[in-house]
């Protein structure tokens, strides 16, 4: 076969991400300054701006390449396009937050990158073996994250956690590919699709059972979410945030395409699966949440919960489904984002709080900070007229018009539950009395962007909900 | 004439408020004194503005006036569309009408965080006009729930010592009532195919399905109301809220429940709601009875006023549920009365509760004597609220009465016990505050109505006698849109009774 830097056109995005990775990680090295973090980070975050533009003027769709081992469509374009403005806005955030905490070294951002590049990969990969490869690349550039602060305890205990439990799921999934490999006799999605569509042999369906138990691992679905608290809590905070949102979106966008591509055919073994770990989470998320006071942990459990939302989407199906999964990804995304901007300023004297009492009174001293947490506790908690509710009332109507009625009271009653721990840190802002206030004078201006847009995005969507809405229904289409 | 969007005014007038008090700089006293300014001047046009809406109401019509329609979510289909009929009418210039009157009730009550409370009070009043102008049943959750939030944090913010447990209260029970009627409205959507509330209400759907939307709209509704036995909420919030506070929340907040039952339960389900009348009945009579009675016994002010509350919003859901027409227009005329009567009562209670601050009834006593006018315009009030002839509070509990008549004289017997029981309790509260001797020194100095108060009562003593003695006006344009309701609600049922019939006497058989 021929290949020409042309024919590699869906390929560039990732093929210009790898080559200025590696150009940064040169640079880095060979750099005199005494700390080139702060220019690697602007270097890393032109890079993924770059990547976007790369990303727009790919043609819509197009046949697989390299022997079918990859695919760009409009899905993965829409999926690559949220990861990497998540990456953007996570690395607006990091620069102050890491020199204060001295851990500002030029691998963290180049780390970043090679996380991010993982995902794309994984999101397009057309065949489980590059499947396997771009979530190794990207699980673990996120353990050496999630450890980068190497003399605090915590964060290397959840490094620790992270990486066994990450590997033990690594091996589940490379185990359920190798019997799946032996009982379709391919890897490629296509292959498998007809293979199983023609003869649904159990080997593979217990293979199958392990691959999705993997990927539920990486989207922190109940019964498999056991890390996701400690990790949260141990990681830095603008890793946490990192870790919040950017993987999880790529890690809904696999199971996605797994479910609906190379093993459509198991879908009478897959829904009961997937509906089990939608109720799960939902509840989970929603219960366990309710007694946490580190904020990073409230953070992780209500991630937990919506996870679940996310995945009642995925059961209902359909292109209203999934469109309906794809908009409340991108709400969630930047609510999360938002969220943690405000937390990463809860800073005095060099040091960083993450319990909820820390926001005692947040609103005398610090009335903007609060009334923006305000907005978004509300709009989480899917209070109209905030972005958040339109994100939960497209996933239950995707849900009431598949019939999955059980699911849909179980979200709404769970999202009052979750109101609940939402509205304790608006009480603690409003109604205690204060600490004393932060320093936020020389807050850097990126991470004031990053927050006024996020706010901006979730109070002003009511004015423009179908400009989402018409960009996921159209990026569906890369699916079916 | 000139064409304007009145509707949209209404609405989002007070928001343009709140960008001006945002934008207000400068010493803390003056940001404060003209945010409240601000904020009366806003909700003050824009009760002018909802008078010039009543005054070119065309009152022959039953159909919903002042529309606008406009393209908004339209990826779902949805768009902004708005009006008002007779039904909704009074709502809107009910709540434009006690916005002004909240400010100014809180010119001098109200003394830290200013600023934000007047923010409050006007995006409350946009959700509130918005709820009762939606005609995108969408649109009508988005503004029914999100006055969840104002009235959160003013009763979190400005409320009384236990207002955390109150505001938390408030907000968890009236949700959790109104993500089921989310799913419902889900439903329709799904099933009729548009969430347009006049295409909804021309196109019911099977009885079956009709019983659960029934319910799950009935748990939103009933909170609101909010009925026995989920009213427990209620009690908690008037007593911590501020004074303002408790004014919205039973003048306005309350109606929201009943306006829904009207809108949405009655026409869109109208064989689940005969099936379910009788239940309602009995839920009313018991809201009647037993908060009445609960109400005898309560030493504080507001708590008395709460629980009476409740006791006048069974009148309301038993006259809505005959499906009459004089129940239904009585259950319409008893909520604006109670808005205007229960609002009043609050007020009043604020007026002695920012002297003294206390709410207990045992530490007034004798008022009479150093506040004669306060005393009669209390007197008007109560007297209002029992009912009594020549007030607004006589014409709806008449008619609904009435109504109940026509359909089961059992119930009425026993809803018009809960008429003496109202008697009761208010007649009690008045001797025991205003009455008596004068126990105590601080109670025995208070000085009378201020300038401020009299502008907040007075108008609405003129308004409790005018819906009393002539109740024609409200009448005559809300009854084309009940004849219209009562209509397409009997025309939706089933001729099933004589089947009926036959089956009961086979069995006798």
């Amino acid at each position: 076969m021929n290949i020409t830097f042309q024919s590699l056109q869906p390929l560039w995005p990732e093929l210009f991400l790898a080559c200025a990775g590696m150009i940064l990680l040169v640079i880095g090295v060979l750099s005199k300054k005494e700390n080139p973090t702060r220019s690697i980070t602007l270097f890393t975050m032109m890079s993924f701006v770059a990547v976007i533009l790369l990303l727009i003027v790919q043609p819509a769709s197009s046949e697989p390449i390299l022997n079918g081992m990859f695919v760009q469509n409009e899905f993965t374009i829409f999926i690559k396009l949220l990861i990497a403005l998540g990456i953007i806005a996570c690395l607006a955030l990091s620069p102050r937050y890491l020199e204060r905490s001295q851990i500002a070294k030029f691998e963290y951002p180049i780390l970043i990158l090679f996380a991010g590049l993982g995902m794309m990969m994984m999101v397009s990969a057309n065949d489980l073996l590059a499947l396997y490869m771009g979530l190794e690349l990207q699980s673990l550039s996120l353990y050496v994250l999630a450890a980068i602060r190497r003399n605090h305890i915590k964060s290397a205990e959840s490094g620790m956690k992270y990486f066994i439990l990450g590997a033990i799921s690594s091996g589940m999934l490379l185990f359920g590919i190798s019997m799946i490999y032996g009982f379709t006799g391919s890897t490629n999605f296509d292959v498998i699709a007809t293979t199983l569509l023609q003869d649904m042999h159990l080997g593979a369906v217990i293979g199958f059972v392990f691959v999705l138990s993997a990927l539920a691992f990486k989207i922190s679905a109940v019964p498999f979410h056991m890390w996701t608290p400690d990790v949260y809590e141990g990681a830095p905070s603008t890793v946490t945030a990192f870790f919040a949102i950017v993987p999880k979106v790529a890690a809904i966008a696999l199971i996605i395409r797994l479910l609906y591509l190379p093993f459509v055919a198991l879908e009478d073994q897959w829904f009961e699966m997937v509906w089990l770990l939608s109720f799960a989470s939902m509840t989970i998320g929603a219960f366990a949440a309710l007694r946490q006071d580190n904020l990073k942990r409230l953070l992780a459990y209500s991630s937990i919960g919506n996870v679940g939302y996310v995945l009642i989407g995925v059961v209902a199906g359909g292109e209203a489904g999934i469109s309906a999964v794809l908009i409340y990804l991108t709400i969630y995304m930047i609510m999360t984002i938002g969220t943690f901007g405000i937390l990463l300023c809860l800073e005095r004297d060099g040091m960083y709080f993450e319990k909820i009492s820390d926001l005692s009174g947040l609103s005398r001293n610090h009335p903007f900070m609060a009334y923006s947490l305000t907005i978004l506790m509300f709009s989480m908690s899917g209070i109209p007229p905030f972005a958040g509710f339109f994100g939960k009332l497209i996933i239950f109507q995707s849900a009431i018009s598949s019939g999955l009625f059980i699911l849909a009271v179980l979200g709404v009653l769970t999202s009052v539950v979750a109101a609940y721990y939402y509205l304790r840190v608006i009480k603690v802002m409003f109604f205690d009395e204060p600490v004393a206030a932060y320093d936020i004078k020389d807050i850097e201006w990126s991470r004031k962007l990053v927050i006024t847009g996020s706010i901006a995005f979730v109070a002003l969507f009511i004015f423009f909900p179908s400009f989402v809405v018409n960009v996921s229904n159209q990026a569906v289409s890369g699916i079916f | 004439m000139i064409d304007l969007p009145i509707l949209s005014m209404l609405i989002f007038i007070p928001l343009f408020g709140v960008g001006f008090i945002m934008l207000i700089r400068g010493e803390q006293e003056t940001v404060q004194n003209n945010a409240r300014r601000v904020a009366l001047y806003t909700s003050g046009f824009n009760f002018l503005l909802s008078l010039y809406m009543l005054f070119n109401f065309d009152k022959d019509s039953a159909d919903f006036q002042f529309v606008e329609q406009g393209i908004w979510f339209s990826a779902l289909d949805i768009s902004y569309h708005v009006g008002v009929d007779g039904i909704s009418l009074f709502f809107v210039v009910l709540s434009a009408f006690l916005v002004p009157i909240c400010i100014l009730a809180s010119w001098n009550s109200i003394k830290t965080r200013v600023r934000e409370y007047m923010i409050a009070f006007l995006i409350l009043e946009t959700f509130m006009i918005g709820t009762f102008c939606a005609l995108d049943s969408f649109l009508f959750y988005i503004f029914f729930e999100a006055v969840l939030i104002p009235m959160f944090i003013i009763i979190g913010v400005w409320g009384g010592a236990n207002r955390i447990y109150s505001a938390f209260k408030f907000f968890l029970y009236t949700l959790l009532g109104s993500v089921l009627m989310l799913l419902a409205l889900l439903y329709l959507y799904m099933e009729v195919g548009t969430s347009d509330i006049q295409t909804l209400i021309n196109n019911p759907v099977a009885r079956n399905a009709q019983i659960w939307l029934f319910i799950a709209f009935f748990a939103s509704f009933a909170v609101k109301m909010p009925m026995w036995p989920v009213h427990t909420w209620l009690p908690d919030a008037h007593v911590e809220a501020p004074t303002a506070g408790s004014v919205i929340l039973a003048g306005v907040l309350l109606k929201m429940g009943g306006y829904g039952f009207l809108r949405f339960s009655m026409p869109m389900f109208p064989e689940a709601t005969e099936f379910f009348a009788p239940m309602i009945f009995w839920l009313s009579v018991i809201a009647i009875i037993y908060t009445s009675l609960v109400a005898l016994v309560q030493e504080d002010m507001k708590k008395l006023i709460a629980y009476s509350s409740v006791a006048h919003m069974g009148y309301v859901t038993l006259g809505i549920f005959t499906a009459t027409t004089q129940g239904v227009e009585g259950g319409i005329f008893q909520m604006i009365s109670h808005g205007v009567i229960s609002a009043a009562l609050f007020l009043c209670v604020g007026v002695v509760y920012d002297r003294l601050h206390t709410r207990e009834i045992s530490r007034y006593g004798g008022l009479v004597k150093n506040m004669p006018k306060y005393a009669t315009i209390f007197m008007i009030f109560m007297l209002g609220s029992v009912g009594l002839p020549g007030t607004a509070g006589f014409v709806g509990e008449f008619l609904t009465l009435m109504g109940a008549f026509q359909v089961s004289t059992i119930i009425a017997v026993f809803a018009t016990t809960g008429v003496v029981l109202g008697a009761a309790y208010m007649l009690v509260l008045y001797r025991r505050v205003v009455f008596g001797e004068q126990k105590n020194e601080d109670a025995a100095s208070l000085k009378d109505l201020n300038r401020i108060e009299y502008i907040c009562l007075v108008p609405l003593v003129i308004l409790t006698l005018w819906l009393g003695i002539a109740p024609g006006y409200v009448m005559d344009r809300m009854a084309p849109s009940v004849e219209r309701l009562i209509a397409h609600y009997e025309s939706h049922l089933p001729d099933e009774p004589e089947q009926l019939a036959q089956y009961t006497l086979e069995g006798a058989e």
